[in-house]
């Protein structure tokens, strides 16, 4: 009796296994390229280059954790990163413009929200469609051009959410380099870990991942949370899109596409549960962490950037292929079932509910 | 020019006076009255002109084939979907559809215990006692040491899980069935709930898993509360049932008391409504 309600080790400590592992790769690159990982200033380039990736997993972490999934945070990177850059460049709005690149990316959340809650497609195929169509807007409106800000950073906005305060502080020079966005996100990801652990919004999105059927029977409002969810993404897709705008001086269109897979793995590695029900923001961060760091240790260690992808996607597929086995054992059977493979050993109930899932949505 | 008068009616709504809610369990003679209740799912209608009463401590059992409309009626009567057509009546006050939700059902003292949706199954317990009602701050953050601590009791005192090694942090998926059906029912009974709706609590039960759930029906009849329990098994539902009310195809076709029909009989009775049906 004990044995079966034990809680594992890794249900214990939040993140226990991506931790572990990110320590063990921090100590692989250590080794095979000790002239980069034993430095500082890796360690403050990815404080600069890592917190718009850590906005958008966080952000998928409750979207994933609620059972759905978003693929147009890139088109809201790039539709939101125009609304920003137009308005900051050509018509000098200052905060304003600031203000107006959130309110595009939350409005587009929202949309995506009130598609998928209230007109009921399925999240996959309704982000799919918007994926395409804010992009597309974002160009027609761009003409394809990419705007640098040239100067931005005599700016109020640049020096607060990018800017580098101890530029010229006493001390080692790495102080020189630490940027403001490494403090926001940081900021934002204790915020939001209270929100998903301690409040009652965070509690209803692990819920309605668990089962939609459950939570509206024990009162919860499924569309409007769900809404929310896809409006929160937004406004953090949003934030992502300022920061990287800011960060690079430029803004185009293309910019916020290679987070579509590197986002989705962070979240995924995390170990927050491809079938929703179980998030981790730890885990997540930790995530990311490690798709960055391996970016960088493979070049830093020799190898071509084309291997980046390579060893990202066997990362991200053992990291599912453990969190199958190890963690989450009953959900094996389920995952067969809904893959086209019977399991002898599953349990028939856990079989139920996933088609019971599949015939609601 | 605009007051409103005790009992005046408004959009056709009865407006009462506020004292008149002070004492909500005490002078009404039906915890629920439906009358002409209609349901349509687009061309399918669901529930036909559906008559039902409950009284203040009867155990209405409700029987029927699948596919009767046992479930959808619950829904209605519970909150969980609006009504087409029809009034229901909440202890004898009329209750505006477009109101009625699972929350305001619940503050109705109306609670339900489902088959299998009535918990999440990865969720630790003590989420699953208080979620749609958590004790939270004004900010909406949960007092989780206070909502842990109430769990505990729940679990230890209401559901008797002494010594079992289920804790407040335990998953449900780790639970039996009828474990499962124990946290249920405890937590309904937490908050005292005057109406209890049990939808087919023993479907895919081991045996003697049964008998406690039945045994838990006996308890809510003892403790002055009122139950609706929709049961496939007709030994089951005659054994603990004051009523029994038959559904076909969406309209209420019988009301039996057990007293007057055997198992067998009612056997009989049910098979023979289904080949005049077919016939």
């Amino acid at each position: 009796m004990a044995d079966r309600l034990a809680i594992p080790i890794t249900r214990r400590i939040e993140g226990l296994p991506i931790i572990v592992v990110f320590v063990l790769l921090l100590g692989l690159f250590m080794t095979t390229a000790p002239q980069v990982f034993l430095a500082p200033f890796i360690y403050t380039t990815f404080l600069s280059t890592l917190p718009p990736l850590i906005l958008l997993a966080i952000g998928l972490t409750f979207v994933i954790g609620s059972g759905e999934i978003d693929l147009s945070f890139p088109a809201i990177i790039g539709f939101a990163g125009f609304v920003f850059a137009v308005s900051f460049k050509e018509y000098e709005l200052g905060w304003f413009s600031v203000l107006a690149g959130l309110a595009a990316g939350t409005l587009v959340g929202f949309l995506n929200g009130v598609l998928i809650a209230k007109v009921g497609i399925p999240s996959f195929i309704t982000t799919l469609g918007t994926q395409f169509l804010w992009f597309g807007m974002a160009t027609v409106l761009s003409g394809g051009k990419s705007y640098a800000l040239r100067g931005a950073h005599q700016t109020s906005v640049w020096n607060v959410i990018v800017g580098r305060p101890l530029t010229g502080v006493d001390g080692p020079g790495w102080l020189w380099q630490l940027p403001m966005q490494a403090l926001w996100t940081a900021l934002i990801v204790v915020f939001l870990w209270f929100i998903l652990n301690r409040h009652r919004f965070g509690e209803h999105t692990l819920f309605i991942g668990d089962s939609n059927d459950v939570s509206r029977v024990v009162g919860i409002d499924v569309d409007r949370e769900k809404i929310k969810i896809f409006t929160l993404m937004g406004l953090l897709a949003a934030m992502a899109a300022i920061m990287l705008t800011l960060e690079n001086k430029n803004y185009f269109g293309n910019q916020g596409q290679g987070y579509l897979l590197t986002a989705i793995a962070s979240v995924l590695i995390g170990g927050t549960s491809i079938f929703g029900g179980r998030a981790t923001i730890i885990g997540t961060v930790f995530g990311c962490l490690i798709i960055g760091m391996i970016e960088a240790g493979l070049v830093a260690s020799g190898l071509t950037g084309a291997w980046v992808r390579t060893i990202q996607g066997l990362v991200f597929l053992f990291a599912i292929i453990f969190y199958l086995y190890v963690d989450e054992p009953q959900k094996r059977a389920a995952f067969f079932t809904r893959f086209g493979r019977s399991d002898e050993a599953a349990p028939k109930r856990t079989a139920v509910s996933i088609n019971q899932r599949e015939e609601r949505s | 020019m605009y007051a409103v008068h005790s009992g005046a009616t408004i959009f056709g709504v009865v407006v009462i006076e506020a004292d008149n809610h002070t004492h909500p369990s005490s002078g009404f003679s039906d915890i629920v009255r439906m009358e002409g209740v209609q349901k349509y799912f687009g061309a399918i209608h669901a529930l036909r002109d559906v008559n039902l009463k409950v009284g203040r401590n009867e155990i209405v059992g409700l029987i029927g084939d699948n596919g009767a409309g046992k479930s959808t009626l619950i829904k209605v009567m519970t909150g969980v979907l609006p009504p087409s057509a029809g009034r229901l009546f909440v202890r004898d006050q009329l209750i505006d559809p477009a109101d009625y939700s699972v929350r305001m059902a619940h503050d109705l003292s109306i609670e339900t215990v489902y088959q299998d949706r009535s918990l999440a199954d990865k969720q630790p317990l003590w989420r699953n006692f208080f979620v749609g009602r958590q004790i939270t701050n004004r900010f909406g953050f949960i007092d989780i040491k206070k909502q842990k601590a109430i769990a505990e009791e729940i679990l230890l005192k209401s559901i008797g899980f002494r010594g079992v090694g289920i804790t407040v942090d335990s998953a449900v998926s780790q639970l039996s069935g009828g474990e499962r059906q124990g946290i249920a029912i405890g937590r309904a009974m937490y908050y005292d709930a005057d109406l209890i709706v049990l939808d087919e609590p023993t479907a895919a039960l081991a045996v003697k898993e049964v008998r406690k759930v039945l045994d838990f029906v006996g308890k809510i009849r003892s403790s002055g509360r009122a139950c609706v329990y929709i049961e496939h098994n007709l030994a089951h539902v005659h054994e603990v049932a004051d009523r029994l009310v038959v559904l076909d195809r969406g309209a209420v076709v019988a009301e039996i008391k057990p007293e007057d029909m055997t198992v067998a009989e009612l056997t009989d009775f049910l098979i023979t409504l289904q080949h005049q049906a077919d016939g």
